[in-house]
């Protein structure tokens, strides 16, 4: 449907507005628009930008160039095209979201966030790709700032430096590749030399890679309640289309998959914070992309695409559904929570479905997305030599039973259902139902309908995800997922939620930087002190000694002098004492001095 | 003020959510034998890519012990490894 629009586009009101631009600069006046000029004003961006996009013919628009530079500033063909689609969307929901906040600091960041994410995909080059990188880093932070409290202000400035750290590997991947081959161009990558791994370890931080990732769970759910929402779009998934983009069929991006979408879980079972519970099921979807990416097929990166457009949906929308428990209770611990199904009924809705949609329920969108990937895998482990994919493919099995388990129960029955915490609020605002309300339409349209999502895919589709194999075999895989959930629940197995730090990578640098830095600074700070003492007392011991001899030696000469002149007893006693004293202090009478010069003088004048 | 009975409240209506459920899930193994008996007899078309998707309740059962592990290793293993107090960080 949406690639007639654009093919009927072509011919007649072609445009090449960069979609980045309209974000940017439109976010900047926001802050001039008051009541509700502001609301419709801020609606309308991503409307207009929308429009804008399915008027940009395919192929490069804005070329540039200085110097040997070849700048695109503005490449659009059916990949990037999928994710603008979805970045407008979502940006949109999130607006809607957000009107009632009023803080024009999440509006700008939130808007400018969002450009960049879009500059980023749409950059026909990679120079142009890592000015947009970077806007999304500072775009990002200033959304967790806006929370505006202690932990978020720490938690910021952590994110700042982990990415701004990223920020630089790219760039230093980028110089590399850009003074090896003299090329800018965003195209396939190889994993060869410095210059493609510095690249792929620098998109692959933002893509919350095992060990890379603690900025994520550690920021997010600092962020303010709309900022949370903006955030789960779009960093990640435009490492994730950039992955797409320059690393397809990279056999390391299988592993490194794998692990993301298996880790996370096990936190998440653990984690009392329902936001950062979201966090982790976060990395465990990205997992899913990133594995089709890595196996590179057109079905794998076909189904990595639409899980990553589907993930914006139902990610979005499970943060909004927290967000608006956080807004209207003001907890989001589980400890804190239950119950709420009575108050807040259609959040509780809205929450059940974009909980059915990640855990990819027939019928709700992760189920036509999640699958293209874990067939893509099982084709693959047939191919001759590709026998550990059995392996992957069982893990991903496992991670895909996990995270119904987590998000799909955890995060509905201990807001919604459990014990009931006695929260007695409103529903949430009329402008948040909208928000979700559009989101949890379009999770069970795609996962309905899925031909229209098929239909932008980057390749052509073949592939039918409601056989009666699959839908039986899922609801199963769920259903017995649900049931040990039960069983555990009513044995009491199932471990309490409690107020608890769990630890995670970021030990690393929260903790372990102080203890290196404590015993760097216990072993480095007595050799300072040590090499002092010792260069001090050498040197004031020779400063001594090259006063002390010089004053022996007249001594010597002077004692024996007055010895010859008759002087003896206490008055030489006295005068040696003088003298000594004279010549330690450098106080010696000028004539003494004058003399000695002079002698030197006729000395050198009868040696020559 | 009385509050307003909510649906689960009544322990009751909780009893039957739970003998629904559990009724669906022995419904979907009998469907899963039926399934594959038919699939066996080509009497409907079974993809499968491996063996084992042959075997009955192959999904059920790896589902359940799936989260069965997720559960027991998070609390007997990585808790008792990761958990610190709530202000762990600000000291």
């Amino acid at each position: 449907m949406t690639s007639e629009i654009v093919m009927a586009a072509d011919t007649a009101l072609a445009t090449d507005l960069m979609p980045a631009l309209i974000f940017m600069v439109g976010g900047l006046l926001v802050p001039f628009f008051k009541g509700r000029a502001k609301s419709v004003y801020m609606l309308l961006i991503p409307v207009v930008g929308f429009l804008n996009l399915i008027h940009i013919p395919l192929g490069d628009h804005h070329q540039l160039v200085f110097g040997d530079f070849n700048l695109v500033l503005l490449h659009v063909d059916r990949l990037s095209l999928l994710f603008g689609y979805i970045f407008h969307i979502i940006a949109f929901i999130t607006v809607i979201y957000i009107l009632g906040f009023k803080n024009d600091v999440e509006y700008v960041a939130g808007f400018f966030y969002a450009g960049a994410a879009l500059g980023a995909i749409f950059a026909g080059d990679l120079f142009t790709f890592f000015v947009f990188w970077e806007a999304l880093t500072i775009g990002s932070v200033m959304l967790i700032w806006a929370r505006k409290t202690p932990k978020a202000q720490t938690a910021g400035f952590r994110y700042l430096l982990v990415h701004a750290f990223g920020g630089l590997v790219l760039l230093a991947g980028i110089v590399f590749h850009y003074s090896h081959t003299g090329s800018l161009e965003m195209s396939l990558m190889t994993l060869s030399g410095p210059g493609s791994w510095l690249m792929f370890f620098g998109i692959g931080l933002n893509c919350a890679w095992p060990i890379l990732h603690p900025w994520l769970t550690d920021a997010y759910p600092e962020a303010t309640i709309g900022g949370a929402v903006f955030l789960s779009a779009f960093t990640t998934k435009t490492a994730v289309y950039a992955l797409a983009r320059l690393y397809p069929g990279t056999d390391l991006l299988i592993w490194i998959g794998v692990g993301m979408a298996a880790f996370p879980i096990f936190y998440a079972v653990i984690e009392n914070d329902l936001r950062r519970v979201l966090a982790y099921s976060l990395i465990n979807q990205v997992g899913f992309m990133v594995v089709g990416i890595g196996i590179g097929t057109e079905l794998a990166v076909n189904g990595a695409c639409a899980h990553a457009f589907n993930d914006i949906l139902f990610k979005g929308l499970l943060f909004m559904t927290m967000g608006a428990v956080m807004h209207r209770t003001g907890k989001i611990n589980a400890t804190d929570l239950g119950g709420l199904y009575k108050s807040m009924p259609w959040t509780c809705l809205f929450c059940i479905v974009g909980a059915a949609s990640i855990s990819a329920f027939p019928l709700f969108s992760g189920f036509v997305s999640k699958s293209m990937v874990m067939s893509a895998v099982a084709h693959m482990s047939h191919d001759p030599g590709q026998g550990a994919l059995v392996f992957v493919w069982l893990v991903l099995l496992f991670a895909a039973a996990g995270v119904f388990h987590h998000a799909g129960i955890k995060i509905p029955f201990f807001a919604f259902f459990g014990h009931d915490a006695g929260h007695r609020v409103k529903e949430a605002p009329l402008n948040m139902l909208i928000a979700m309300g559009i989101a949890a339409f379009l999770c069970v349209f795609i996962g309905t309908f899925p031909q229209y999502l098929y239909s932008v895919l980057p390749f052509p589709v073949d592939y039918e995800p409601y056989s009666i194999s699959h839908v039986l075999t899922q609801t199963e895989l769920l259903f017995f997922s649900a049931l040990a959930f039960c069983l555990l629940l009513l044995s009491g197995i199932y471990p309490a939620e409690q107020r608890a730090v769990n630890l995670d990578a970021d030990w690393s640098y929260r903790i372990g930087g102080k203890k290196l830095y404590n015993i760097l600074a216990g072993i480095l700070n007595p050799l300072n002190t040590g090499c002092e003492k010792v260069v001090r007392s050498v040197a004031s011991a020779s400063a001594f000694i090259f006063k002390d001899a010089p004053a022996r030696i007249a001594l010597f000469v002077s004692v024996n002098i007055w010895l010859i002149f008759g002087i003896r007893g206490r008055y030489l006693e006295l005068r040696k004492s003088r003298l000594y004293n004279d010549a330690m202090e450098g106080t010696m009478p000028i004539g003494l001095g004058a003399a000695t010069a002079v002698g030197f003088f006729i000395l050198i004048y009868i040696l020559t | 003020m009385e509050e307003k009975k909510h649906l689960f409240d009544d322990p009751k209506n909780v009893k039957r959510l739970l003998a629904v459920f559990f009724a669906c899930v022995v419904g979907l193994l009998v469907l899963n034998g039926v399934y594959l008996y038919l699939a066996k007899h080509h009497v409907i078309h079974h993809h499968a890519y491996y063996e084992w998707e042959n075997f009955w309740g192959f999904y059920s059962f790896y589902g359940f012990v799936a989260c069965v592990i997720l559960v027991l290793v998070s609390k007997y293993v990585l808790r008792p490894l990761v958990k610190r107090r709530e202000d762990y960080y600000d000291q």
